[in-house]
């Protein structure tokens, strides 16, 4: 399991660099979490502008590595600090509140759009020159529209126009979260319309990479092989070609989940789904310092997870990653 | 007379690219003229407001319609090309010389220099590069076109950088290589005339990702608002739309125009890298050529067929 520790290396690296980078942006940054909230209420009293600067850790005391020290028991602890645009509510609250939304959406549709896809792929590849094959341009051209554009005609044609399904909010109004079915059926419901534009947006990277890997596979003497040794296609198919052409598809998996991240929050704010991303965008347009890094802190250790995940599935997929160390 | 010859040159070196690239060049260059003459021809001042309370469908006075303050879509978005396409140029430039440096020191150092520089990288490429721009960008002052271009650049550069190290570390014990460094070059040489001109191809599949990225992330930047608000882009537009409601007033051209802009630049740069690809892996060819060739669908067991000069052309 060489493999695996290498990256378990790696991964904690990284961790390091997320809440370095998050423990240095604001003390090289000009601007702070005060001055936003002077910028909202005017005429305090230089006591509550103090008080205000010890609760926020503004002004920071102590040497660079003492804060530095004194951050990561923050981290450790989940005390990332108070907003300033939900005052007095802690940053790691509203995140609790909001990261289950954005993990159960992102995550189920970036699954289904990584499974769809890579079959689709296989399929693409297996019928060279078929209609799938020539569909793929298309659907790779997707990948250049931005989300959110997407995320914006979807609403205008599905929940406006024809009024399908609803938008806007994770459930129907006057409902309360809870384990019953209305809240599960609505919930559901809302969450059709940005699941289907994240994986219609995601879906045509999968295919074209899969095809293309499985193009150079199926030509493969062991595949001519198999096919004369009379297997059935689905055999050949799948156990001989996917298989094998399946590996740089999950490689990537770990690699391109930042994009799709990315993409998701935007998604969210236009379809005012009440997840990170909307958070995220509140905390830019109210100048909300903690709750900004707060976001990032935690994007970044579940995109890092959610790699670290697909980095063991690769190992169990691979015989060779196990045996000698990877790049 | 060289000039000619040099024009004919490049005409006959357009001519065999494949048709996605074409297609693509084509676009892009529209966008480039448009971003170059753009503000000269827009009929109308961006800026300007009307009295008026909401968008005005597109007619004979606003081709593509008005905003809800009066403001003309078409000029908008003729004044906001040439920033889009700017920021997209020069992000992708300065990354990719970036990446180019870095990975072909990565792959030609090798040893320790390679597993930090490669270490560097990958860690840049695992973190939500999103999140991280929001929250840089936010703590500046003044959000605008330049300090977004110096952000993206320096988070955008991982990519390439592993895929030109690859590319090197297959290539630093090629004979070739290793006869100039039996001759005596000094490294830096090897690296300039040796190295490089080989992954041109890769250099420039590297340079054209890197400006979809940069144009579909700025773009994404200005829509959350993380941008400067008082100067046009197509970001910003689409920011204004969002922000005055646009879909629920049933506006569409407000967002429509702008977003297809996006949408058809982005696909311009897609095309091309396929070219690009086609162009390098003759396995990937159009799967026309390939009926043309076989008059049937290929199948796995067939040979790979070869491609002879002039096939693409005559698609």
């Amino acid at each position: 399991m060489r493999f695996i520790a290498r990256r378990l290396a790696f991964y904690v690296a990284a961790v390091w660099a997320a809440v370095t980078v998050n423990f240095l942006i604001p003390r090289v940054m000009p601007g702070n979490a005060v001055d936003a909230i002077l910028g909202k209420f005017q005429n305090l009293t230089p006591a509550v502008v103090k008080a205000l600067e010890i609760q926020f850790g503004v002004g920071h005391k102590g040497s660079l590595v003492s804060q530095y020290f004194q951050y990561w028991n923050n981290v450790l602890h989940f005390n990332l600090g108070i907003s300033t645009s939900q005052y007095p509510t802690h940053v790691s609250t509203i995140i609790g509140q909001t990261l289950p939304w954005t993990l159960a959406l992102v995550g189920v549709a970036t699954v289904l759009s990584f499974a769809i896809g890579t079959l689709l792929g296989v399929l693409a590849a297996w019928r060279r020159g078929g209609w799938l094959d020539r569909a793929l341009p298309a659907l790779t051209l997707l990948q250049a529209t931005p989300y959110f554009f997407l995320a914006l005609l979807v609403i205008y044609l599905f929940a406006i126009k024809l009024q399908w399904l609803p938008y806007g909010q994770g459930y129907a109004l006057g409902l309360s979260p809870g384990l019953n079915w209305a809240f599960i059926h609505s919930a559901i419901q809302h969450s059709i319309l940005p699941a289907l534009t994240i994986i219609a947006t995601s879906i045509g990277g999968w295919m074209l990479q899969m095809r293309n890997v499985m193009l150079t596979t199926i030509s493969e003497d062991y595949i001519l092989v198999a096919q004369a040794k009379g297997l059935s296609t689905r055999r050949v198919m799948f156990t001989y070609g996917a298989r094998n052409a399946i590996l740089p598809n999950i490689a990537g998996f770990a690699l391109s989940l930042g994009f799709v991240v990315a993409g998701a929050l935007v998604m969210e704010i236009v379809f005012s789904y009440p997840g990170v991303g909307l958070t995220l965008y509140n905390a830019v347009t109210s100048n909300d310092y903690p709750l900004l890094q707060g976001i990032f802190l935690v994007i970044s250790l579940t995109v890092l997870t959610a790699s670290l995940l697909a980095d063991i599935a690769y190992a169990f997929a691979d015989p060779r990653a196990r045996s000698r160390s990877a790049f | 007379m060289p000039a000619r010859s040099a024009l004919r040159r490049f005409a006959a070196g357009f001519g065999r690219l494949p048709l996605k690239a074409k297609i693509g060049i084509a676009i892009l260059s529209l966008f480039i003229l448009v971003a170059i003459i753009g503000p000269a021809i827009a009929p109308y001042d961006p800026f300007a407001n009307t009295t008026q309370a909401t968008p005005g469908a597109p007619n004979g006075q606003h081709l593509l319609g008005t905003s809800a303050t009066g403001g003309d879509i078409l000029s908008q978005m003729l004044v906001g090309t040439r920033p889009t396409v700017i920021l997209g140029l020069v992000t992708g430039l300065v990354a990719t010389a970036l990446s180019v440096v870095v990975g072909t020191a990565a792959g030609y150092l090798g040893g320790y220099a390679d597993e930090i520089l490669s270490l560097f990288s990958n860690v840049i490429l695992v973190l939500p590069a999103l999140p991280l721009l929001v929250v840089i960008l936010g703590y500046l002052p003044h959000t605008g076109e330049v300090a977004t271009a110096i952000v993206l650049s320096a988070l955008g550069w991982p990519w390439g950088a592993r895929v030109i190290r690859a590319q090197t570390l297959s290539m630093r014990n090629r004979d070739f290589v290793l006869a100039a460094r039996e001759v005596g070059e000094r490294p830096l040489r090897i690296i300039l005339f040796e190295l490089l001109p080989n992954q041109i191809g890769l250099i420039a599949a590297s340079f054209v990702g890197t400006v979809l990225y940069a144009i579909l992330t700025s773009v994404a930047l200005a829509f959350i608002g993380v941008t400067n608000l008082n100067s046009w882009n197509y970001g910003v537009i689409l920011y204004w739309a969002q922000n005055g409601s646009a879909v629920e007033l049933g506006a569409w051209w407000w967002y429509v125009f702008p977003g297809l802009a996006v949408a058809l630049l982005g696909m311009s740069l897609v095309l091309i890298n396929f070219g690009l690809d086609e162009l390098s892996n003759p396995r990937l060819r159009s799967s026309r050529v390939m009926n043309r060739i076989g008059r049937r669908s290929w199948r796995p067991a067939d040979p790979t067929p070869v491609i002879r000069e002039g096939m693409e052309a005559a698609l």
